[in-house]
C-alpha cells in the first residue's frame, strides 16, 4: 500500500465500474494483484455481473477470459469430485454436509463464482469418522503419507482427520468432525452446526445454515494463520454477507449464532474488516454488538495494524514494510490460540527436534 | 523501437532496475534480471524484437535472480519467477538464460486458455501453416529451424497457439531451443544460423537457442491459416517418407499432445475437430534436412 491509498484491487472489488477509468498500466497492475490473490476470476464475474466485459481492453480481457475457461473447467472436475464421494459414502446412509468452498458451489452462493481451491471438505458426526474414513479408502482415496506423531496428532487434537487423496485423480478431501480443534477453547458443540443443516433440494447434498456458513468462513480466517488467500477469503465473506442481507432477521440470527457457537470473536473481526477493506454494507448497530460480544482479549488499536496489512491482496504492490512481520506475528498468534502452552510447547519442540533430525539424514 | 538500436550498457540498465519490456508475439513481457548471461541471450537473439513503452500493457512481469541464500556463494543458482511467484525449484547459474524461455513458456501456457495449446512447431510458406507436433526427441524443433533457414515463417518452435474463437494459429516467434546433435546440423545445414551460447548438463542435455528470422518477428501480428498437421519422427538413415494418417487418429494424437485440451473440454475437441478438417495430416520420418525441407516446400506451393 502507498500511504494511505488503497490497493487498486480492493478499489475495484469495492465498485467495478472504476475500472472503466483505468489506464493500460493500471490494469496490468489489477490483474497481476487480482492473480496474485487467487481472484482473477471472481474479477471476471464481477465485470460480467455488472456487464462491463465488453469494455475492457484487449490485453486485459484475454487474462481474465483465460481465468474463466479455467474457472469454468474446475467447476466440471468439481460437481464430478462431488459425485464421487457421494457414491462413495452412500453406504453409510448419512447426509453429505459440504464446508467451505465446496458448500458455497453446492449452494449456489455468489461467493463460488470463479473460486478455485484445492481440497473438497465435508462434515461429519464424529462418532462415525472411522466408518467414513474406511469407505472412502474403499472407493480409493489414501490417508496422506504422514508419521505416526503427526497421525496421532490430527487424530488427538484436530478438527479434521489428515487429508486424503484419491489415487486416481489425485484429488483431496478433508473429512471434519468439527470446524476449530477440539484444543480452542472456543471450539463450537459439532451437534448444535449439524442440527441447523440445509438441504440441496432432490440431493443428499448439504450445507452449514447461512450464518453458519458465514461463521465457519470468519473462524477459518481470523483463527487462520496463514494469508496467502487472506484477500479471498475476506472477500469470500463480504459476498456471503451483502448476499444473506436480505434473509429475514439474517443479522440478529447471526449475532445469535455466533453467542450459541463460541464465534463472537470471530464474528466481530469478520465484520470490522470486510467493512474496513471492502466496504462490506454492515448496520452500524450490529457492528457494536458484535464488538460488544467479542473483541475481549485485545483491542484495535493492537490488532488493526496486523489484520489490515495482513489480509490486503497477496501482491509486492499491496504490502508495506511492515506486511511481512504482521503475517508472521498473526502465524503466531494462529498457535496461540489453537493450543495451550502446556500442550504447545512440547509440540513445537518435538516438531524442532524432527527437522533437526531429517537435517541431519540428509547431511549423510 | 528494436532491441537491436540500444546500447549493451542501456539494456543491461533497464534489465537492472525496472525491468526490459519487449513485444513477443501476442504476448508483452518484461523482464529483470541482473545476470550478464540474460542480457547476451536478449541482445543476441532478441535483436528484431520491439521494446514496449511505460504506457504499454504487460502480461507477464519475470524475473531471473539468484536466491538470497548462503549457497550462492558456493554453487549459485537462479531463480525464475513471476510477479515474485517461484513456480519452480532453482537451476545452476549457468542455465539462467535457458530459464527465461522454458519460465516464459509456462507462463504462456498457464494463462492462454483462448487458445488450444499444442506443444508443436509451426511454421508457414504461401499462407500455409505446418504443424509438428512430438515429443522431445521427434526432431520438430530442428526440422523448424532448418525450414526458417530455407525462408519459411516461424510461428512457434514449441507452442501452437490455435484460437478457439477463429481457428487461426497465432504467432509467437521466439528463439529455436536446439539440442545436443541438433546444434552442429543446423549450424552444417545453415552456416549463417547465429545460435547463441550453449550450455551443457541441463536436464536435456547441451542447449542453445537459434536466433529466429527478422522477418518472421516483424510479421507476428499476423495469424496463420493452418494446411498441414504432420507428425515428425526423426530416424538415423531413415529414408523420407510422408505417410496419409487418418483425420481420427490425428485428433487423438493431437489431443495428447495438447498442454491445455482438458481445461477447454468440448471446445477444445471442437477446435481440434475443425483442425484436422482443415487440414491435411501425415506421419513423416526423415534423416536428410534438404530432402525434408525440399518436400514441404513442394507441398506449399
Amino acid at each position: 500500500m502507498n500511504g494511505s491509498s488503497i490497493p487498486l484491487l480492493n478499489a475495484v472489488f469495492i465498485d467495478p465500474e472504476i475500472a472503466l477509468s483505468l489506464d493500460l498500466p493500471q490494469w496490468s497492475l489489477l490483474i497481476r494483484q487480482a492473480r496474485g490473490a487467487n481472484v482473477l476470476p471472481r474479477l471476471g464475474h464481477f465485470f460480467e455481473a455488472a456487464g462491463l466485459l465488453g469494455q475492457i481492453p484487449a490485453k486485459a480481457l484475454a487474462h481474465i477470459q483465460s481465468s474463466l475457461i479455467f474457472a469454468r473447467r474446475f467447476e466440471r472436475s468439481l460437481q464430478w469430485e462431488i459425485t464421487c464421494i457421494e457414491a462413495a459414502l452412500k453406504p453409510l446412509d448419512i447426509p453429505l454436509v459440504f464446508l467451505k468452498g465446496s458448500a458455497y458451489y453446492v449452494a449456489g452462493n455468489i461467493a463460488a463464482q470463479g473460486r478455485i481451491f484445492s481440497d473438497v471438505d465435508i462434515l461429519v458426526p464424529e462418532a462415525i469418522l472411522p466408518d467414513v474414513e474406511i469407505a472412502l479408502i474403499k472407493a480409493g482415496w489414501m490417508t496422506s503419507n504422514l508419521d505416526a506423531y503427526d497421525q496421532k496428532y490430527y487424530r488427538q487434537w484436530m478438527h479434521e482427520i489428515p487429508p486424503m487423496r484419491h489415487l486416481q485423480r489425485q484429488t483431496s478431501i478433508d473429512v471434519h468432525h468439527n470446524i476449530l480443534p477440539k484444543t480452542y477453547k472456543f471450539s463450537p458443540d459439532a451437534k448444535k452446526l449439524l442440527a441447523n443443516i440445509v438441504n440441496k433440494p432432490g440431493t443428499n447434498f448439504w450445507v452449514l445454515a447461512p450464518e453458519d456458513r458465514v461463521l465457519h468462513s470468519a473462524t477459518h480466517l481470523f483463527h487462520g494463520g496463514e494469508f496467502e488467500q487472506g484477500f479471498r477469503d475476506l472477500s469470500d465473506l463480504d459476498l456471503l454477507l451483502k448476499e444473506f442481507a436480505h434473509q429475514e432477521n439474517f443479522w440478529l440470527k447471526l449475532l445469535q449464532r455466533a453467542e450459541e457457537l463460541k464465534q463472537q470473536m470471530a464474528l466481530c473481526y469478520a465484520l470490522r474488516y470486510t467493512h474496513k477493506i471492502l466496504n462490506t454494507p454492515i448496520p452500524p448497530e450490529i457492528i457494536n454488538t458484535a464488538n460488544k460480544q467479542g473483541n475481549t482479549v485485545f483491542s484495535f488499536t493492537f490488532l488493526d495494524p496486523l489484520f489490515l496489512p495482513a489480509l490486503q491482496p497477496y501482491h509486492n504492490s499491496c504490502n508495506s514494510p511492515w506486511t511481512h512481520t504482521a503475517r508472521f506475528l498473526l502465524f503466531i498468534r494462529s498457535h496461540w490460540l489453537k493450543m495451550p502452552p502446556n500442550l504447545l510447547i512440547p509440540h513445537l519442540l518435538k516438531k524442532t527436534l524432527k527437522q533437526f533430525d531429517t537435517f541431519l539424514k540428509n547431511q549423510h | 523501437m528494436k532491441l537491436s538500436t540500444f546500447s549493451k550498457k542501456a539494456i543491461i540498465e533497464s534489465l537492472n532496475s525496472d525491468g526490459l519490456a519487449l513485444k513477443i508475439g501476442l504476448f508483452n513481457v518484461k523482464l529483470s534480471s541482473p545476470i550478464t548471461a540474460v542480457a547476451e541471450h536478449l541482445i543476441c537473439l532478441y535483436g528484431a524484437f520491439d521494446t514496449l513503452h511505460a504506457e504499454d500493457f504487460i502480461d507477464f512481469n519475470v524475473a531471473i535472480e539468484a536466491p538470497l541464500s548462503i549457497r550462492r556463494y558456493l554453487r549459485p543458482q537462479v531463480n525464475f519467477s513471476l510477479d515474485g511467484f517461484i513456480p519452480f525449484k532453482p537451476l545452476p547459474y549457468a542455465q539462467a538464460a535457458a530459464f527465461f524461455e522454458w519460465g516464459l513458456n509456462w507462463c504462456i501456457s498457464g494463462n492462454s486458455n483462448q487458445f488450444l495449446i499444442i506443444h508443436a512447431a509451426v511454421v508457414e510458406l504461401n499462407k500455409q501453416a505446418f504443424i509438428f507436433p512430438g515429443a522431445p526427441g521427434s526432431g520438430k524443433s530442428t526440422l523448424s529451424a532448418a525450414m526458417v533457414c530455407r525462408g519459411w515463417r516461424l510461428l512457434s518452435d514449441e507452442l501452437t497457439l490455435l484460437c478457439v474463437a477463429d481457428g487461426l494459429i497465432y504467432p509467437v516467434p521466439r528463439p529455436i531451443s536446439l539440442k545436443n546433435q541438433s546444434l552442429d546440423i543446423i549450424s552444417q545445414f545453415s552456416p549463417d544460423a547465429v545460435i547463441g551460447s550453449i550450455v551443457h548438463d541441463t536436464l536435456k542435455g547441451s542447449v542453445g537457442h537459434m536466433r529466429p528470422p527478422d522477418n518472421s518477428v516483424d510479421f507476428s501480428a499476423i495469424p496463420a491459416q493452418p494446411a498441414k498437421v504432420i507428425f515428425p519422427k526423426f530416424k538415423l538413415g531413415a529414408n523420407t517418407g510422408l505417410i496419409p494418417l487418418s483425420k481420427g487418429k490425428t485428433l487423438l494424437k493431437l489431443a495428447e499432445n495438447c498442454l491445455n485440451y482438458s481445461v477447454l473440454g468440448l471446445d477444445g475437441f471442437n477446435a481440434l475437430g475443425q483442425l484436422c478438417d482443415a487440414s491435411d495430416c501425415y506421419d513423416f520420418s526423415y534423416s536428410d534436412l534438404d530432402e525434408a525441407v525440399a518436400l514441404f516446400t513442394e507441398l506449399a506451393v
